[in-house]
């Protein structure tokens, strides 16, 4: 499902409308709940949260659950990736060639691998929603932007289609839509996390090696999580701020 | 399980497909030419290098009709060519691809065209009065209802294009610098990221806007049966030669610091230069685009040859050069996306030909603008004496 900076600034406009409006009433003026009204939600503050991701590399099995679940859930086109596992494996001292497959993006599993010496271990790949992204920075007209919640979205409704974010992105996350002829990428399921839905690829994985984490929230456990384990972020010389972060990450990974 | 087609090793599952096509090859190449041919005007006007005063307007002419061509390339290439105007009306001001419709149009409008037309207002004038029908009432729109033509009209033309020249040295080149800085300032590609790319992008703009310039010129020649100023030809060529050595220098000191540093792109970038790009870069590009042309130019300022050869010889290295800077951007912009951000693979650019971003339609768009200079000429020509003060 595709999200649009309208989307985004409708929900912060709710919020805003709905809490000035409960700020300003008091409870003897308020007026009573017409039966036929739908229950509301409760309002989304994008101020209040500050989206990411934990992966742990320990935990991934690489079954593909998370690639074939963000593909119903997002219409994903056909041979295009908004997540994707890359499975690696590495010879001995051999960091700088370590042999990376990600069959189909890896959304069927892998085959079993030849080379029982090896080390091996499997990636989870997606959008780093990135504090400094510089697919944002370079969008000509900001049709990608950054959410107040950071996460970086695409509206597709005024991308232009020149690919400059796609150049500029370290992490090989965006594609062009064919159909759409505008960029794509993962939106981290803005329109389930804002109603208090996990992403759908953190809800398919049989092991949590995925864990949706909101950085602003004390009670997250991805406080606990970037305190007790030795984490890092892809490609940290790039220095994007990404908001990925990998426990136990090998440094071959690239 | 099947290995991709045209992948060899390891790409991101969504880098397999190129992003940026030959259309994006001919952006650079188009808005060298216009640079180059107009920095090849001022050495007359600006620096008072007479000897090349024969082609000062058909340079100027020359970079108009590439200059409108330019942006077409871009449009084509785009998903959304009917949202391109949003580039204008809501720039994003952190982008340095959204600043091009800006630089474009104040080198277009502001210098471009204002120094083509006070340059060729008395002989509009002229026109205007002197010829009748559709042509006449052509040249009465181009007047822009300003038919004074006196002494001191004339003179205020001269100094406000003189004033416009020395403005179009730096909008030259910020045009081409900045070409340079949009795949220069992509951290994320190794290939491109280089705080030389707009260095060399303007001085191998020079170098192509110059020997297009003197092309046209050694044809325009033949074509009109006039007669080649060898003076004016041998001075281009001169100028030719240094500027190429200077860009020569530029790639040759990008190419020894990669060597050198060898940092964690190096072996990728280069077993992708000894095999993919081996032809186009260490064949055309260097050996038949760069070092040829050098060694036939270099052998023009050294040796004593005759009028004929030295011709001939001019021709040939233009158009080696060009092939050779056309090659140049080739290597940047497709290159730039044949190894894979994770430097384990590598990816194939395949050339469709009768496509929206085809072969057909790149040749259609380097024909294009031959084709406004021809009308540009007929109708302004840039060979006739201008009429005096």
């Amino acid at each position: 499902m595709a999200t649009s900076r309208r989307d985004v600034l409708w929900e912060a406009g709710k919020f805003l409308i709905l809490g000035s409006a409960a700020v300003s009433s008091s409870p003897s003026a308020a007026p009573a709940p017409t039966p036929a009204a739908a229950p509301a939600l409760p309002a989304y503050n994008p101020q209040a949260h500050l989206w990411g991701m934990t992966i742990d590399i320990e935990k991934c099995i690489g079954c593909g659950n998370c690639v074939r679940a963000c593909e119903k859930e997002n219409d994903v086109p056909e041979g295009f990736f908004r997540t994707w596992v890359e499975h690696y494996e590495i010879d001995g001292a051999d960091q700088e060639h370590p042999h990376v497959t990600s069959p189909g993006g890896g959304k069927n599993g892998f085959p079993p691998s030849s080379d029982a010496k090896a080390k091996q271990f499997f990636v989870p790949k997606l959008c780093n929603h990135c504090m400094d992204s510089p697919c944002v920075q370079v969008c000509p007209v900001g049709a990608t932007f950054d959410s107040p919640d950071g996460v970086v979205l695409v509206d597709e409704s005024y991308c232009l289609g020149c690919r400059y974010c796609i150049q500029a992105c370290p992490y090989g996350c965006r594609y062009i839509n064919p159909a759409k002829e505008t960029v794509d990428k993962c939106s981290l399921c803005y329109h389930r996390i804002t109603q208090g839905l996990t992403t759908a690829c953190c809800e398919a994985c049989p092991t949590q090696a995925r864990q949706l984490a909101d950085l602003k929230n004390p009670k997250d456990p991805v406080h606990e999580f970037l305190r007790k384990n030795k984490v890092q972020v892809l490609k940290p010389h790039m220095a994007t701020r990404a908001k990925v972060f990998y426990r136990e990450l090998d440094g071959a990974v690239r | 399980m099947h290995p991709i087609p045209g992948v060899e090793g390891f790409m991101y599952p969504n880098e397999v497909e190129l992003q940026w096509s030959i259309l994006i090859v001919l952006y650079p190449y188009i808005t060298g030419l216009v640079a180059g041919a107009f920095i090849l005007a001022s050495l007359e006007r600006v620096f008072r290098v007479s000897a090349v005063k024969p082609t000062y307007r058909l340079a100027l002419l020359t970079a108009l009709a590439f200059l409108l061509v330019a942006p077409l390339p871009l449009q084509l290439h785009l998903g959304h060519p009917e949202r391109s105007l949003e580039m204008y009306l809501t720039p994003h001001r952190s982008s340095a691809m959204a600043m091009f419709g800006f630089v474009y149009l104040w080198y277009l409008m502001v210098v471009l065209l204002a120094e083509i037309w006070l340059d060729y207002r008395a002989d509009i004038v002229h026109k205007a009065r002197t010829t009748s029908g559709p042509i006449g009432w052509v040249y009465k729109i181009l007047t822009l209802g300003s038919m004074n033509v006196s002494p001191a009209a004339r003179s205020i033309d001269d100094r406000v294009g003189y004033i416009i020249t020395i403005i179009g040295i730096p909008s030259a080149f910020l045009l081409h610098g900045y070409v340079g800085f949009i795949f220069g300032s992509v951290k994320a590609n190794a290939w491109w990221s280089t705080p030389l790319m707009p260095i060399v992008f303007l001085f191998s703009a020079m170098v192509s806007g110059i020997a297009a310039v003197m092309l046209l010129y050694h044809a325009s020649c033949l074509l009109l049966k006039r007669a080649l100023d060898m003076r004016c030809l041998d001075t281009i060529a001169k100028y030719l030669f240094y500027v190429f050595v200077i860009d020569f220098s530029l790639e040759m000191l990008d190419l020894v610091h990669r060597i050198y540093e060898a940092d964690e792109s190096f072996r990728s970038l280069d077993f992708m230069v000894h095999t993919r790009l081996y032809t186009s870069q260490v064949i055309l590009q260097i050996l038949l685009g760069t070092c040829l042309p050098l060694a036939l130019l270099g052998a023009a300022q050294v040796l004593r040859l005759a009028e004929s050869t030295r011709r001939k010889l001019y021709a040939v290295s233009g158009v080696l050069t060009l092939i050779g800077i056309f090659a140049m951007r080739w290597n940047v912009v497709i290159g730039g996306q044949l190894f894979s951000k994770s430097y384990l693979g590598y990816t194939t650019y395949k050339l469709q030909f009768a496509a929206r971003e085809g072969l057909l339609s790149s040749l259609a768009l380097m024909l294009l603008p031959l084709g406004i200079l021809w009308v540009l000429v007929k109708l302004l020509p840039p060979f006739e004496e201008p009429q005096a003060l």
